[in-house]
């Protein structure tokens, strides 16, 4: 993994900086486990949706997503090993090109919510590489918490999908998210505007 | 399936998959992420000239699955196509995002394993998936005939999209002919 020259940075840090970016009613899917409680632990948003299973779909139900709402800024988090799980999807994500989608993977090369195992990719594969060789031209590693606001800026300026991988330590999610999957999907609706509560 | 397969695009000729096709599109189902079957040609086939439809090919059906589960929660509305051998694969996606998220899931699968199968995994797949749909609860419907068959697809699409729940609709061969042994 060519990664010698980017710093380790911290998934819940790295979420906030992106929280922080989105002015417009961004949607953001979370992947399961600490993807989606650090993106909880940074605020709650009515255009937050969080999986509490499915490992591997964060992108899939991004782009499903994008495809809805093509007018929308669509982010999708999620970790490594949820990745290695689907990593398919990177090709139907660049056969269809959504203008309107960013994924962003958060990778510490361990499963660290089942006890810190390291994945088979860990210190063999690179995401990057392997985004890009599943048809992303628009991937990147982020060098560090500036350059990863930078990408995020590239991203939301983009005429394609883009994915930025970020190093990660080893730190459990700073959150719970509260595990309502009704509720969470119905006020997910009610943010992207499908829907007007009861 | 040689009468099927010379009808012409998209139509409502009374075929199988042109039933289908239109039923998808008085319901407004215009996503349709499948992972191809050799019996579901002609649909997929008409599904992609009829540009009022979003079709595509995804690696896998959990993948199909959750991208129709997201265009549900942003307004549009999608159909998945598989296999049997394809909705073996399903049963974590369907515990855990459609059925707790309460997603109206409409999955099309197409019955291979039974009627003349030729491959014993095919026939053994097959066993598994009216088993892993009944320990769900989902509502699920072999579709058999095609004076049924109009009527089965739309209400039970109508029944998912007001109820928020998932449902299969099984195509059998003695609908669509299924695939025989030819080599």
């Amino acid at each position: 993994m060519n990664t010698r020259n980017i710093k380790v940075m911290n998934r819940f840090d790295v979420t906030s900086r992106l929280i922080a970016k989105l002015k417009h009613e961004e949607a953001v899917i979370g992947g399961i486990g600490n993807t989606n409680f650090d993106l909880w632990a940074a605020g709650h948003r009515p255009q937050n949706f969080y999986m509490l299973g499915s490992m591997g779909l964060a992108f899939p139900i991004a782009l499903g997503v994008a495809l809805a709402q093509p007018d929308r800024r669509v982010f999708a988090l999620e970790g490594d090993g949820s990745l290695l799980m689907q990593l398919g999807a990177l090709s139907t994500i660049a056969a269809l090109k959504p203008k309107n989608l960013t994924m962003i993977v958060m990778d510490n090369g361990i499963y660290q919510i089942t006890g810190a195992q390291p994945t088979p990719a860990a210190n063999v594969a690179d995401i990057v590489a392997i985004a890009i060789g599943s048809g992303l031209a628009s991937s990147a590693w982020a060098a560090d918490e500036e350059d990863f606001e930078r990408l995020v800026d590239d991203a939301m300026a983009a005429s394609e999908p883009s994915l930025i991988a970020v190093r990660i330590d080893d730190k459990p999610g700073v959150g719970t998210t509260r595990r309502d999957p009704v509720q969470i999907r119905e006020r997910f609706m009610h943010g992207l505007g499908v829907r007007d509560p009861l | 399936m040689a009468i099927a397969e010379q009808q012409p695009q998209g139509s409502s000729d009374g075929s199988w998959h042109g039933i289908v096709l239109q039923t998808l599109k008085r319901n407004e189902i215009s996503l349709i992420p499948y992972v191809p079957d050799r019996v579901l040609t002609p649909l997929i086939k008409n599904l992609h000239a009829d540009p009022y439809f979003t079709t595509f090919a995804t690696a896998r059906e959990e993948e199909a699955v959750g991208i129709v589960a997201g265009a549900w929660m942003g307004g549009r509305r999608g159909a998945v196509l598989m296999q049997t051998s394809g909705f073996a694969t399903l049963a974590n996606v369907l515990a855990s995002l459609a059925v707790p998220y309460q997603i109206p899931l409409i999955m099309f699968v197409s019955e291979r394993g039974t009627l003349g199968e030729f491959n014993y995994g095919q026939s053994l797949v097959c066993r598994t998936m009216r088993p892993v749909l009944g320990s769900l609860a989902l509502e699920h419907h072999t579709i058999t005939r095609l004076d049924e068959l109009e009527f089965i697809t739309d209400r039970s699409i109508k029944q998912a999209i007001t109820t928020q729940a998932p449902v299969a609709l099984i195509l059998n061969p003695l609908l669509t002919g299924g695939k025989v042994f030819d080599k």
